[in-house]
């Protein structure tokens, strides 16, 4: 793997080899000294052109946790606002011979263009409406980590599936795992062609009982004005997740941040069928996975890879 | 080129073509398979060229004695009709650096098009009698190909006020389209459909419904869910064609519909002919042979509008050119700057090249695998002027040589040696494609010769 575009195209042996190498790191977590040397030397570079709270801190954290040094652009205040075009940008960017650029963009395919203009590994961070890999693998992480496995599982996606690149990356790395996916939304947001990617659709939450895990995704609010939906009113009405819909052995998650009120009733959200906040914790380690995956993996004989990278340098101050 | 009626509207001489002025050239083709449907005509014969007419059908072997001309050896050759586009964007005035009057018809003349007709998005739009008159101008010194020029129908394609559709037409507009944009206001159009009684010259339409296809980036379908782009569906083209068609019947106007991109388009127009509008409809060679899979890449070559659509639209589109519902075939020759398409998909310029590759793609991709007779793809690439008056050219004696010679064996991949045109937008690059034009006649001058391809001279 050079670099991670999306999940599709991925198979499920390399997913599992970024599961099992998150387990790993997880391990480092607990340390007091939680920094590997294993990056020292190497620049990563990330550039942001969309606000990002969760992802963009988690991907720096991650990168320096490797001890890779992090050089972190965001559109505003840089040439982006000037004009630049991407390519010019990263041609620039190159210049610093990065090991791996993590792209965010508004625009989908930004970070497969990106790709074939550098020679640098490149994560993709959310590109338009199209994939989100890394929230939806480390989605799939907090899931194994719960409950062993996805095979036969069954998962309900709820809400804005149109505008979601979340829905799509978790569409497809639920499946790949072995789930059964139900998207369920408003006829208005749930995208015509969908079917394609083998969902179950439903349009109101009447089933919701037999999922094991309830997905809920942001309700932007200016999708009312869009007529998309009448209201929110209506919306939470039809779509909420609440306590009198969530069974005591459902789970639920959500990729954040929450409009609380609107998708999910207040006292769902940190109920203890919440996965929220491992989500975030998880995101941490897998992100760390992806890096070490892309940058090591590599370079290496399988064989090799598989034993921790650490194992000789734990303990020491990177 | 001929000129012809243009049926019961107002004013109905089509004004003529205009190109670069020269002599009528002297030529021998040597032993070619002449084909050309319109006569019947399917023959190996010697083709002699007198003065820019064709002169003689010889029988093989004789003499035909034409001093001083050019023999072409022609053998194992086709010699067609040459081809007519209805739909070409030639960027001027205003967008040069996309391509130019001389670039676009040395395209066109390696594409075996002997006749184009040029649409008028231009910058500024070709909406006054001042900018047409500037581009007939520099056509006559620029265009190898002889070029129609649109002009359009609204001021400044603001779909709000009507252009001095008679005054253009007298200054030689060949027809009236805002191509590019739709005009969404159907009083806007129908007054352009009743003016056309007075000015004359077909009107036509880009139909896609801008409030169903706002924000979309390619058809709404399967690749559109799976990219999380927003989609155009193809109702925004099929219920404007249906509105379109009512309102040309209604005003007992003519127009020609562009770019059918759908099935349900196809069937609208197939309604609209049996009621008895008007209508004539085209389709383009990437709407043929291409669909919605193209775009999974996100590569921007891809991205046009109409969009690439499913493999069942794409079928009713080749039955559609078979049966006749759509009457002809027009490449929407769009070319764009290498930056206006190495950009994020939904960023990039929408359109692409097409002069160069359509005989080429068409036969490969359609006539070669069984699905297109070579018949019907010459009378559809050679009748795009006839919704706009201008006869289809024939391979007959007495008549303007308006010749495509094509070796229809040869093998050549797409941008190899590069483009006429000036930009290289092609959806095909890259592709190797089986035919390849050499020679191109376009009103009786030599337009264009492949440069491999050696001609000698009578004594």
């Amino acid at each position: 793997m050079k670099h991670l575009l999306g999940i599709e195209g991925l198979s499920r042996e390399e997913v599992e080899r970024i599961l099992d190498r998150a387990e790993s790191f997880a391990e480092v977590g607990k340390r007091d000294i939680k920094k590997v040397p294993t990056l020292r030397g190497r620049t990563i570079v990330s550039l942001f052109y969309e606000s990002s709270t969760r992802t963009s801190s988690s991907f720096e954290l991650a990168a320096k946790r490797l001890s890779a040094d992090v050089v972190s652009i965001k559109s505003t205040g840089s040439s982006v606002d000037k004009g630049e075009s991407l390519k010019d940008t990263i041609s620039t960017l190159s210049a610093y011979d990065p090991a791996a650029i993590v792209i965010r963009s508004p625009h989908a395919g930004a970070a497969g263009l990106v790709a074939g203009w550098t020679e640098a590994s490149v994560i993709n961070a959310g590109d338009g409406k199209h994939e989100h890999p890394t929230q939806a693998l480390l989605d799939v992480y907090t899931l194994k980590q719960r409950l062993g496995s996805l095979d036969g599982l069954k998962i309900w996606i709820v809400g804005d599936v149109l505008h979601s690149r979340v829905a799509r990356s978790c569409l497809l790395a639920f499946r790949l795992m072995g789930a059964e996916v139900t998207l369920c939304g408003p006829p208005t947001l749930i995208p015509r062609g969908i079917e394609a990617l083998g969902p179950r659709i439903a349009y109101d939450l009447d089933d919701l009982a037999g999922a094991d895990v309830v997905y809920a995704l942001r309700m932007q609010r200016e999708r009312m004005s869009e007529s998309f939906v009448p209201s929110l009113r209506e919306y939470a009405a039809r779509y909420q997740i609440d306590s009198r819909l969530l069974g005591p052995r459902q789970l639920l998650m959500h990729p954040g941040p929450v409009n609380r009120g609107v998708e999910l009733a207040p006292e769902v959200i940190d109920s203890p069928q919440s996965l929220i906040a491992t989500q975030v914790e998880s995101g941490l380690v897998v992100r760390m996975a992806i890096i070490y995956e892309l940058l090591t993996g590599r370079d290496r004989p399988s064989a090799e890879s598989a034993s921790p990278p650490y194992t000789s340098t734990i303990g020491q101050p990177a | 080129m001929n000129v012809a009626s243009n049926g019961s509207s107002g004013n109905p001489e089509a004004p003529p073509l205009v190109g670069r002025p020269g002599q009528g050239a002297n030529l021998v083709i040597r032993g070619a398979r002449l084909f050309d449907p319109r006569t019947g005509l399917d023959a190996t014969r010697d083709l002699v060229v007198r003065e820019g007419e064709i002169a003689e059908l010889a029988e093989p072997g004789g003499d035909p004695g034409v001093e001083g001309a050019e023999v072409v050896e022609a053998e194992g050759l086709l010699a067609l009709p040459a081809f007519v586009d209805p739909h070409v964007h030639l960027r001027v005035p205003g967008q040069e650096h996309k391509e130019d009057l001389e670039t676009g018809t040395r395209a066109a003349a390696a594409g075996g098009y002997c006749a184009v007709i040029a649409m008028a998005n231009t910058s500024p739009p070709i909406d006054s009698a001042a900018v047409l008159g500037s581009v007939r101008e520099r056509a006559q010194s620029e265009a190898s190909v002889p070029i129609g020029f649109i002009a359009t129908v609204t001021r400044a394609m603001a779909g709000e006020e009507l252009t001095e559709m008679a005054e253009l037409r007298e200054a030689g507009a060949i027809g009236f389209s805002d191509d590019g944009l739709p005009i969404a206001n159907a009083r806007v159009l129908r007054r352009a459909l009743q003016y056309q009684r007075l000015a004359g010259g077909v009107i036509a339409l880009h139909e896609e419904d801008p409030d169903l296809s706002a924000g979309g980036v390619m058809h709404e379908g399967e690749a559109s869910a799976v990219l999380g782009m927003a989609g155009i569906p193809s109702v925004s083209e099929s219920t404007m064609i249906a509105r379109d068609c009512s309102l040309a019947l209604y005003e007992g106007a003519r127009v020609q519909v562009q770019h059918l991109s759908a099935r349900s388009s196809v069937e609208e127009i197939a309604r609209a002919k049996a009621a008895g509008v008007q209508v004539t409809s085209e389709v383009t060679p990437h709407h043929l042979t291409l669909t919605e899979d193209a775009v999974r890449g996100l590569d921007a070559r891809f991205k046009m509008n109409p969009p690439l659509r499913s493999e069942d639209d794409r079928a009713a589109l080749l039955d559609g050119l078979r049966d006749g519902t759509i009457d002809c075939i027009a490449t929407d020759h769009a070319p764009h700057a290498i930056e206006e398409k190495e950009v994020p998909f939904e960023e990039a310029a929408w359109g692409v090249t097409g002069l160069e590759t359509a005989f080429a793609a068409l036969h490969t991709l359609l006539v070669l695998p069984g699905a297109l007779s070579l018949e019907t793809l010459v009378e559809r690439l050679t009748s795009g002027g006839e919704p706009f008056g201008i006869e289809a050219p024939r391979i007959e004696k007495g008549a303007r040589a308006n010749l495509a010679l094509i070796d229809p064996a040869l093998k050549w991949v797409v941008g190899e040696d590069g483009y006429e045109s000036r930009s290289y937008n092609s959806c095909f690059a890259d592709m190797e494609l089986t035919g390849r034009v050499l020679m191109t006649v376009a009103a009786g001058r030599v337009a264009f010769r492949q440069r491999s391809f050696a001609m000698g001279v009578a004594g």
